[in-house]
């Protein structure tokens, strides 16, 4: 009897105190409107003045969240889309570093609560959670990636990268570049754009008569065992490698220290190893989010998919310019992309 | 298959090996000392966590390796006070506080990262240092000759934890406490002065093996050791509470690793099948476990606190 | 008097922990005062926020009743993130075998089988305590390890989505599961599900199981004298093998409850286990000690807990603060819980009675005949009296 009653004294003295604490935080809260614009606020006041000088004529006054698996500063993935946002004059809401899907999911539903215009889910394992929630907020449109396809939903537009064509591109130019005549991959998860992006790569390598070793660590996050895979395509005599996703940091690092010469994707990876990095494949996804939000503006939320690939300029492979790179070489990399646009090369 | 065989390649999968388990030994060798003397640190990983961010962020602030070391064991120190005051004075549970040190280093070390530092910037790393003459025979050169000062150091300090455990008053203090602190207590020994040495030591180690991993890599992520030091901690039991044991353990641990790297870059093995693989070193140290547990004893005051009746 | 000092401890560990949130938020350049409204905001401020808050601390519900289980029955585990993944995909393969089940079968059968493939992989770590004298902490970290390579495994092989590969995205994911499996929503238009509420009745039947059935007289008498207990007759070995599979069996619902409840409706992975657990099996841990090891004040406790996570990812929204602060908050928690006196004291009682635990599993059963103990002697309500309400 005393258990209980003492029981029930120390629930009321928890609840009490939480109840406190909420009465008085919460009554300066106002409404969930105002509250979402003053975050909108917060976010772009924390981060730097980058979105200022990205205001090149667009006169699109959508509001945009983007929720992300990675960090928007990974130099990969999630960067590429936060660039491409601002690259069309608007600064984007973000939660990002959302790998526990249920907490992205919680994320996107927010947004659309929140009366956000556009919910940027980016990240092919959301769409399990979009395929639920998309149909409860008809009035929102939802851009999900890399995803080929639209799950059916009106309301949703899919974007995905063509990344055999740069990986190809990439490919054939190293295959130039390595002397030993192995070039090493480093991959994450056997999934999504990286599988593309390497077997585009494998393919342009093998056609100039290269040999390419490739592993996926089974890991988007483990720089270490990405570094300790780059050292052993080194014992393997790999020269020239190239890798996909947040993790290959730790791989291009080993690459730096060992003079082998790097080939990025997703992001422009020269940041990372100036000295050895040769090219990048850059995702430039404001060539496809342009589109989709002029057509969200006239009223069509989705129901279609699109690709970045090397014509319509999504996706572009950037040089180091602090590189040497043979001219010969930098000429065949781009005949390899003219190829590829006018369809006389077949990456896939 | 062959392949994997040419003595280069098998020499550089040894190398690695090598390479791989010495954040696992060092890391290891503290929390021996700490358990000999009763005390269970399940915190290690996140020590590591927190050692490994501020070794790396002092580099890349200074580019100065000797002060970022300096700093990763400063981080272990400090972490290894609040862990002993908290274990020898207020007798909190080790296993669970230990938990509590874990979830503090991972989210601290994230955060401070994602404000800090934010994009993934390389550092330099830390580099080899060849033993002259030695270095030159082929083969076991690149074996056991080629690698950076905190490797030699790891593996030097073997005998060192061993030497000090065994044959010095410390030591064999540390063993006493940890068996029966009642006895070591009435035979003047302080237990909580003891306990209380051998974990900030412990926590040094944990530290150093942190700094280790960021110096070796040249960078810092959130989780960067992906539960390193838990492992470490079963390596203790592994190796039977013996520096030397561990030292088999960590070896075996990062050689398997290694392997299962190689054959994969060799493509000798299919992508499922490294899942399956990545599986056995876990397995093998339950098993150990189950084998040994019944022949080997932990020290008999293991997670016990000590208060005088 | 010693009671009212008793109960504000955890208080004063949330206090300091937020403390330490405050300073952290003033380093980082966000107010502290913003940061409080916006975990509070996020976690406790509308319908939704609540919903969101209940949905993230079932899991911490099942798996802190189940560390009290084993904590009652001298025993670790800290093996919650492998239980509640083999739960998880024990009852994710029932799901897709039998997706045409009618929901009155399939859905408690999905949530058995979830009990079951938990309860295996915490009998496993008791059975090896009980019988090979292996130390449970480390085996159930290593059984982590295990579940995690198993999950990898099934879910980018023979579980995969077939749509995921035929379109060569190959995500690591299932396809959607059966509609007659998934916890239906009980508020419209918010995420609670009827997963919460199961989560509470589970942790209400640990309580009765432990304090009002003779199973769980059995497993306290284990814990709390395993010498009398053995010489009563009570088979040690046996009950320490209970007490871990149950401990795994709620965390294995608790993996289930993640999947049939998930905004996806299917089990997908990112290759580690927080991808798909949030951590629960550590962050339950916290949410048992805090309650003080009691089944039913888990409860409250969890829900404080899932509150702190739910409202730090808004926060990370609102103030662009990375929501890792409320994982090292949740480690400061838990020094200060168990560092702190009354706590202290009763786990030093645990510790006692786990050091004759180990001694009775070590001895061989010898001569229960020389000396009996009548177990009604035994002081166990004095233990239910310690740990009803003193803190």
């Amino acid at each position: 009897m005393r258990n209980a009653t003492k029981l029930l004294l120390r629930l009321l003295t928890l609840f009490a105190a939480l109840a406190l604490i909420t009465a008085a935080c919460g009554d300066s809260s106002g409404d969930d409107g105002g509250d979402s614009a003053s975050s909108d606020d917060g976010g772009s006041s924390d981060d730097d003045g980058g979105s200022s000088d990205g205001d090149g004529g667009s006169d699109s006054d959508l509001s945009v969240a983007i929720v992300a698996p990675s960090a928007s500063d990974d130099l990969a993935f999630t960067q590429s889309m936060v660039e491409s946002v601002r690259a069309l004059g608007i600064e984007p809401q973000i939660t990002d570093g959302t790998f526990i899907v249920e907490d992205a999911a919680a994320a996107i539903r927010g947004y659309a609560e929140d009366g956000v215009d556009v919910v940027i889910a980016h990240g092919t394992q959301y769409g399990g959670s979009l395929e639920e929630i998309a149909p409860d907020f008809p009035e929102t449109s939802f851009i999900w990636g890399t995803a080929t396809d639209t799950k059916g939903l009106d309301n949703v537009y899919a974007y995905f990268p063509e990344a055999e064509q740069g990986g190809y591109v990439n490919g054939v130019m190293a295959a130039q570049l390595t002397d030993s005549g192995t070039i090493g991959v480093v991959g994450p998860v056997q999934a999504g754009d990286a599988v593309a992006y390497i077997e585009g790569f494998t393919k342009g390598a093998e056609s100039e008569g290269a040999t390419v070793n490739v592993v996926y660590t089974e890991s988007f996050s483990d720089v270490a065992l990405a570094a300790e895979t780059a050292e052993g395509h080194l014992a393997n005599g790999a020269d020239v490698m190239t890798g996909t996703a947040q993790m290959v940091v730790g791989a291009v690092n080993v690459a730096q220290e060992n003079d082998v010469l790097w080939f990025g994707t997703q992001a422009n990876q020269t940041d990372l190893g100036s000295d050895v990095v040769v090219a990048s494949q850059v995702y430039k996804w404001d060539a496809v989010l342009e589109t989709m939000f002029s057509q969200i503006e006239d009223g069509t939320l989705g129901g279609e998919a699109m690709s970045i690939n090397l014509a319509n300029g999504g996706l572009a492979i950037e040089f180091n310019d602090g590189f040497d790179l043979p001219a010969e070489v930098k000429t065949l990399g781009e005949e390899t992309v003219a190829g590829v646009i006018d369809g006389s090369i077949d990456p896939n | 298959m062959s392949q994997f065989f040419t003595l280069s390649i098998l020499v550089a999968t040894l190398a690695s090996g090598i390479r791989l388990a010495v954040p696992y030994l060092i890391a290891a060798l503290g929390e021996t000392i700490g358990q000999r003397s009763g005390v269970l640190n399940l915190g290690v990983d996140g020590v590591m966590l927190l050692s490994a961010f501020f070794t790396y962020w002092t580099v890349l602030e200074t580019g100065n390796m000797w002060l970022a070391t300096a700093v990763g064991l400063g981080v272990g120190l400090v972490m290894g006070l609040i862990y002993a005051v908290v274990t020898v004075f207020f007798h909190a549970t080790q296993g669970i506080s230990g938990i509590g040190i874990f979830l503090f280093g991972l989210g601290f070390s994230e955060l401070m990262f994602r404000k800090q530092v934010g994009a993934p910037t390389p550092v330099d790393k830390i580099a080899e240092v060849d033993i002259p003459l030695l270095s030159k025979i082929p083969h076991i050169g690149e074996l056991f000759f080629q690698h950076d000062l905190l490797i030699y150091f790891a593996f030097g300090l073997v005998p060192i934890v061993s030497f000090m455990l065994r044959k010095t008053t410390f030591g064999m203090n540390i063993s006493a406490v940890g068996e029966n602190p009642q006895a070591a207590d009435s035979l003047g020994v302080s237990v909580a002065k003891t306990r209380f040495a051998a974990i900030l030591l412990g926590n040094l180690l944990a530290g150093l093996a942190g700094a280790t991993l960021a110096l070796q890599l040249g960078l810092f992520q959130g989780n960067l050791t992906n539960g390193l030091g838990f492992i470490a901690v079963a390596l203790v039991y592994f190796g039977a509470w013996r520096p030397t044991g561990v030292m088999v353990g960590a070896l075996l641990y990062g050689m398997v690793q290694a392997t299962v790297n190689q054959l994969k870059i060799q493509g000798s093995i299919p992508q499922s099948a490294s899942d399956i693989a990545a599986m056995a070193p876990a397995l093998l140290t339950i098993a150990a476990l189950a084998v040994l547990a019944g022949r080997i004893k932990a020290p008999s005051a293991l997670t016990r606190p000590f208060s005088r009746a | 008097m010693k009671r009212l000092v008793g109960a504000s401890v955890p208080l004063l560990a949330a206090l300091a922990a937020f403390a330490f949130g405050a300073i952290m938020l003033l380093a980082l350049g966000a107010s502290p005062f913003e940061g409080l409204k916006a975990i509070v905001d996020g976690a406790f401020g509308d319908g939704d926020a609540i919903a969101a808050t209940l949905v993230k601390a079932m899991p911490l519900i099942l798996v802190g009743a189940g560390i009290t289980i084993a904590f009652r029955a001298s025993v670790i585990n800290i093996g919650g993130e492998g239980q509640i993944v083999a739960g998880a995909l024990l009852s994710t393969s029932v799901a897709l075998a039998l997706p045409d089940l009618p929901a009155y079968i399939l859905m408690p059968a999905v949530l058995i089988a979830g009990l079951i493939g938990g309860g295996i992989a915490g009998a496993i770590p008791g059975a090896l305590k009980a019988y090979a004298s292996v130390n449970e902490i480390l085996s159930t970290i290593m059984l982590n390890i295990v579940m995690i390579q198993l999950m990898n495994y099934l879910l980018r092989g023979p579980m995969i989505d077939q749509a995921e590969i035929d379109a060569g995205t190959r995500v690591p994911t299932t396809r959607r599961l059966s509609d007659n499996a998934a916890m239906p929503d009980l508020v419209e238009g918010t995420r609670l599900h009827l997963g919460v509420p199961i989560a509470i009745v589970a942790a209400v039947i640990a309580y009765v199981i432990l304090w009002r059935t003779p199973l769980g007289f059995r497993l306290r008498a284990v814990g709390h004298s395993p010498e009398a207990a053995k010489t009563a007759g009570i088979k040690v070995k046996r009950h320490v093998t209970y007490a871990l599979a149950m401990s795994g069996s709620l965390g294995g619902l608790a993996g289930a409850l993640l999947v049939f409840g998930s905004e996806g409706q299917r089990m997908t992975t990112d290759g580690s286990s927080v991808g798909f657990t949030g951590s629960a099996g550590f962050n339950g841990i916290v949410a048992a000690l805090f309650g003080g090891l009691h089944p039913l004040w888990t409860i409250p406790s969890s829900i404080l807990f899932g509150g702190l996570l739910t409202g730090a990812t808004a926060m990370q929204r609102v103030l662009q603060v990375p929501a890792a602060l409320a994982i090292a908050l949740n480690g400061i928690v838990v020094v200060f819980v168990v560092s702190s006196g009354p706590v202290r004291d009763r786990i030093d009682a645990f510790l006692d009675r786990r050091a004759k635990l180990d001694q009775t599993l070590r001895d061989d059963v010898s001569d229960g005949s020389s000396k009996t103990v009548d177990l009604d002697q035994l002081d166990l309500d004095n233990q239910t009296n310690i740990t009803g309400a003193d803190l």
